[in-house]
């Protein structure tokens, strides 16, 4: 059987893509290279929509990213099942896209912050934390300065009562977002975006000081394989 | 309006130029109409003013920097010495390192956010310029008072700029020094490092060879940044009222710098260029001297040709325009159109503005009219040299003599657990976590290290294609006393090598190479060039004893207010390298039932000290002695025993010396401690600062080994105790609860700060 | 030639961080008697011809799509005389 395809998109601005191609590689799936200026998903089995500052975050955090070429195939896409997960600017791009409800803003504190942040995972069902245990509480980096999730009251008790809310934080809210959202997921459970850093968190010697990143990539693998 | 064109120059010999408003002095300004043999035209007077002044030219520094040359050790990893961009040095397996650490000062007072984030995309570029990926950065910091006003006004901007800058970057920010001194109000001092990976056999210089290549401008427009200057020059050569008064600040365009280090290492990539280099100071004007003097020798060069994002800008404010995020590349004419396909595949403008000629002459032209032709040499690199009078300071023999001896010392363990307390809690010591969480540790993922720890530590192998097969690591710390320097700008030098150097070797990397930024007040005043003639005699002198060369660095003078001058302050930077990565020290204590060790002597030295400074306001006697043949033998004991396997975790010890060392290895881990002091007298043992010492963690089964290890090489091996417990003790005197520690610890800077 | 003027503002409802900070400077900085401030963003666009109401209405998709994000915030169009 031939590997697993994840696509990695690269946009200008994109940062973390080098790490999110690696973290996809330990798992023991194929990173496949996906460029914002070409109509093509190159037939992968999922998307990582990694962080960075995307057009230098400039009019808002992934305001401009989200009209790239490459999103009129994956926002089709990701609404037909394919799994995408966006993490950080990933995230804010996935909201302005509206494959995910609410919006990412400035952080209550107004600093950028840097940290080794406990999250606890609220939802086990989605393509990428099906290998996580419910409630349980792990270590990501969070690295942000507009990651305070927001929505209005509707959208957030819709959230809360389908378990969409996908992690929160825990120890303290590091940027003041509703309800402690660290992360959701669309109605399907396909689409995952979080403000924290798995791709981080893969390995001993780097990164932060946890491997829990890892249970994102072998929760898509084994969606992938089991699909 | 006239434009001051060369012909027009000879027809009117005569014509008042402000030269003097442009800062040069009489004589400098005739030997431009002697090298020219006429008056200078205001473009060409442009561009002497800028690159002959101390910032371009090192008039006054020169003399002295020469001795990092005549005095350096023998390196085989000295690839590319001082005098270009940036130093490089071969780090083994095919690859090489390249690090430069510069000064952004007093844009960083005017404007504390847009100055250091400049700061960091000046020393970024640098970094490009010499073929390089750009990989890590540290900031090594210096305020007044931390609760002084102008330091919450400051402070807090610098820490935005730079992480606004270096995240939207995605570089890691892995370390540097944040430092509080009533003496540097109205004069911070913002030093930005910046360290590049490369292939050892593919370099880049700032040359222009081959008549006929092309010159090509690429990155930002160019506006009226930092041209404040030419705005004087430009008033005298037309109507006055129709000049208004252009900005000094500059304004940095993060994202556009990300696209321009991704569109350089695809230009690299391709082999499309010839010679490169980065638009910093002086803009044009000192990139196109530089390169034709470097190269065949001449330049053609239209300046209509000059992308610019203010259409009313005249040549000379071209020339001197500080516009950010530029570079220009010299281009084969077979390679321009794979050149231009790769700055479009990244949204990075890019106009060929001139060639390389082989007249020996820098001519440049507007509107068809010739109004530069110059030797680009003469600017570039014949600037004027002086060798400015030194004068011991009056006051410098009775600074000496009033030594901390007479100071109040605490004496029974409550008094010492409360000094402990009192320095853990200053602003000087105290956690940095409000500063260093603004920015980005992580991005790329090759972070082994970063701060709090004594060193930042990039595994290599994944930092760029083709690495995977190496196991190496770089490791780099800066440091800095500006306290230990105005007591003894000789020895103080030497210790700031000696620590950065002690905090590579604690991270078990081998020092390798050095990079300095030398800050000091006004070169006119012969009280402050003793200090910097000092400072750099002691510095070449230690990096000979040490066996690392000085690869390049940067001089900032001036920094003062009226007459009162900041501490000499060198800043040095240490580079060094670790084999196996996977062998790196962490900082601390790691875990519990490790043996504590310390390795060197304690003297009585508390000259300059945290303590003396914190609790009495005093400053006075000498520095600790620099033992840098000490220092030598603890850092090859360090490297020794972590590629044996020997530690498990490790801390130099320096400010606040084993006192502050205890408690931030207890912070570290979050594990405490039982120890017993070496020494008689319990004050000396917890805060002198004698240098060559550092705090290690071993197995207990490691003990001995370690203990061996020092016997031969002549370093001093003390087990004070074991980790383990929830609080730091020092046995017969005091306990403090690891939990009370962190409060102190971490509560001051976002009490002063927000 | 016209040029029309885009203010986008952040929903009343939503927390505006950086207006709160400059609202709790402006009294350490000695002024009184303002009770509240928003920040938000002003967009000018130059146009090729008329802001008549085809060019008004182009710029008002302009700002639902790309200048304002309507999740969070509001916007309001005027041309400058």
């Amino acid at each position: 059987m031939s590997a697993a395809r994840v696509g990695i998109v690269t946009f200008p601005g994109t940062l973390d893509d080098q790490d999110a191609a690696r973290a996809v590689r330990l798992a023991g799936a194929e990173a496949v290279p996906l460029w914002h200026a070409d109509r093509d998903l190159r037939g992968v089995d999922a998307v990582f929509l990694p962080g960075g500052f995307s057009y230098g975050d400039y009019l808002r955090c992934g305001a401009i990213s989200r009209f790239a070429p490459l999103m009129d195939e994956l926002i089709p896409a990701a609404r037909g099942g394919l799994p995408v997960l966006g993490t950080c600017n990933g995230f804010q791009i996935l909201c302005e896209a509206h494959l995910l409800p609410g919006a990412l803003t400035r952080n209550a504190g107004l600093h950028y912050v840097c940290r080794d942040q406990r999250i606890r995972v609220e939802n086990t069902d989605t393509a990428w934390t099906c290998e996580f245990a419910p409630g349980q509480e792990i270590v990501l980096p969070i690295k942000h300065g507009e990651g305070r999730y927001v929505a209005d009251a509707a959208t957030l008790a819709v959230l809360e009562s389908e378990g969409r809310v996908v992690f929160r934080y825990a120890g303290g809210n590091p940027n003041g977002s509703l309800g402690d959202i660290a992360g959701i997921t669309n109605e399907a459970g396909n689409i995952v975006g979080l403000m924290p850093h798995p791709e981080h968190a893969v390995e001993e010697l780097t990164g932060a000081p946890s491997v829990d990143g890892r249970g994102f990539f072998t929760s898509i693998l084994k969606r992938l394989v089991n699909a | 309006m006239t434009l001051d064109t060369v012909k027009r120059a000879l027809e009117t010999p005569g014509e008042r130029q402000p030269y003097a408003e442009l800062g040069m002095k009489d004589d400098e300004y005739q030997r431009v109409r002697e090298i020219l043999g006429r008056r200078p035209t205001g473009s060409e007077l442009a561009i002497y003013s800028v690159m002959w002044s101390e910032h371009c030219s090192y008039k006054s520094s020169k003399v002295h920097l020469r001795q990092f040359g005549t005095k350096a050790p023998k390196s085989e990893a000295l690839l590319v010495g001082m005098g270009e961009n940036a130093g490089v040095v071969d780090i083994g397996d095919g690859w090489a390192a390249t690090f430069k650490i510069e000064s952004h000062n007093h844009p960083s007072y005017v404007e504390p956010h847009q100055g250091a984030a400049t700061g960091v995309g000046g020393i970024v570029r640098d970094i490009m310029s010499m073929g390089a990926r750009p990989i890590a950065v540290m900031d090594s910091l210096r305020f007044g008072g931390a609760t002084q006003p102008d330091t919450r006004r400051v402070l807090p901007g610098v820490v935005e700029g730079i992480g606004g800058y270096g995240n939207c970057l995605g570089l890691p920010n892995i370390g540097g020094e944040v430092v509080f001194d009533p003496c540097y109000i109205g004069n911070p001092l913002v030093n930005a490092l910046c360290v590049g990976l490369l292939r050892k056999d593919q370099i880049k210089l700032a040359t222009a060879p081959g008549p006929g290549n092309k010159v090509v401008l690429f990155g930002a427009r160019t506006g009226a940044d930092g041209i404040g200057g030419a705005s004087v020059l430009a008033s005298a050569t037309f109507e006055e009222e129709s000049q208004a008064k252009r900005p000094a600040v500059q304004v940095g365009d993060p994202f556009m710098e990300k696209l321009l280090i991704e569109c350089c290492l695809e230009l690299y990539q391709a082999d499309v260029v010839v010679g490169i280099q980065d638009l910093g100071a002086a803009g044009v004007s000192c990139a196109t001297t530089e390169l034709a003097a470097k190269g065949t020798g001449g330049m053609r060069v239209n300046l209509n040709l000059v992308p610019l994002r203010d259409p009313t800008l005249r040549p000379e404010e071209i020339l001197m325009s500080e516009s950010q995020e530029r570079m220009m590349a010299v281009v084969a004419p077979d390679d321009i159109p794979a050149f231009m396909a790769i700055c479009d595949k990244w949204d990075v403008p890019a106009t060929v503005i001139g060639e390389v000629t082989d007249t020996g002459r820098l001519v440049m032209t507007w509107d068809g009219d010739v109004i530069v032709d110059i030797p680009p040499g003469t600017a570039a690199d014949e600037g004027p040299v002086y060798e400015r009078p030194l004068v011991e300071p009056a006051g410098q023999t009775a600074l000496n003599a009033a030594g901390p001896c007479r100071l109040p010392r605490p004496t029974t363990g409550a008094e010492l657990r409360q000094t402990l307390l009192t320095l853990l809690g200053s602003p000087n010591l105290a956690s940095k976590e409000w500063v260093t969480s603004q920015y980005d540790r992580y991005v790329r993922g090759n972070t082994v290290l970063a701060q709090p720890a004594d060193a930042g530590m990039l595994r290599i192998s994944e930092v760029m294609p083709g690495a995977q097969d190496t196991d190496r690591g770089i490791a780099l710390a800066t440091d800095g006393n500006g306290r230990y320097a105005k007591l003894d700008p000789y020895t103080g030098a030497q210790l700031a090598l000696a620590e950065a150097y002690r905090n590579v070797a604690v991270s078990g990397a081998s020092p390798l190479a050095v990079t300095n930024c030398l800050n000091f007040g006004s070169p006119e005043d012969p009280e402050v060039m003793w200090q910097f003639a000092e400072a750099v005699r002691g510095l070449a002198d230690a990096c000979r004893t040490l066996g690392v060369p000085v690869t390049g660095g940067n001089v900032s003078f001036y920094n003062q207010t009226g007459t009162d001058a900041i501490h000499p302050t060198p800043v040095v930077g240490v580079l060094g390298v670790i084999d196996d990565v996977s062998r790196r020290v962490r900082p601390g204590f790691v875990a519990g039932d490790l043996r504590v060790v310390l390795l060197g002597e304690t003297r009585e030295e508390l000259g300059g000290s945290e303590w003396a400074h914190v609790v009495h306001g005093h400053l006075g006697g000498l520095p600790p002695r620099a033992d840098l043949e000490a220092e030598r033998r603890l850092a090859s004991v360090l490297t020794t025993a972590a590629a044996d396997g020997l530690l498990e975790g490790s801390h130099d010890l320096s400010d606040g010396g084993l006192a502050i060392a205890l408690a931030e290895s207890c912070l570290a881990g979050g594990v405490g401690c039982t120890v017993t002091l070496p020494g008689d007298d319990p004050f000396v043992d917890l805060f002198s600062e004698s240098a060559a010492r550092a705090l290690v963690c071993v197995r207990p089964e490691a003990f001995d080994p370690l203990a061996e290890l020092c016997a031969r090489q002549g370093v001093a091996c003390h087990g004070l105790g074991v980790t383990g417990g929830t609080a730091l003790s020092i046995e017969n005197l005091f306990g403090v609860p690891v939990e009370e520690l962190r409060e102190v610890h971490t509560k001051t800077l976002p009490g002063i700060f927000g | 030639m016209a040029r029309v003027i885009v203010d986008v503002m952040l929903k009343p409802e939503i927390l505006d961080p950086q207006g709160q900070a400059i609202a709790g400077a402006l009294p350490r900085l000695g002024f009184s008697g303002v009770s509240a401030v928003r920040q938000g963003k002003r967009f000018e666009l130059e146009l090729d011809g008329p802001a008549d109401e085809a060019a008004l209405s182009d710029v008002r998709k302009m700002a639902e799509t790309l200048l304002a994000n309507t999740v969070i915030e509001d916007f309001s169009i005027k041309v400058e005389e």
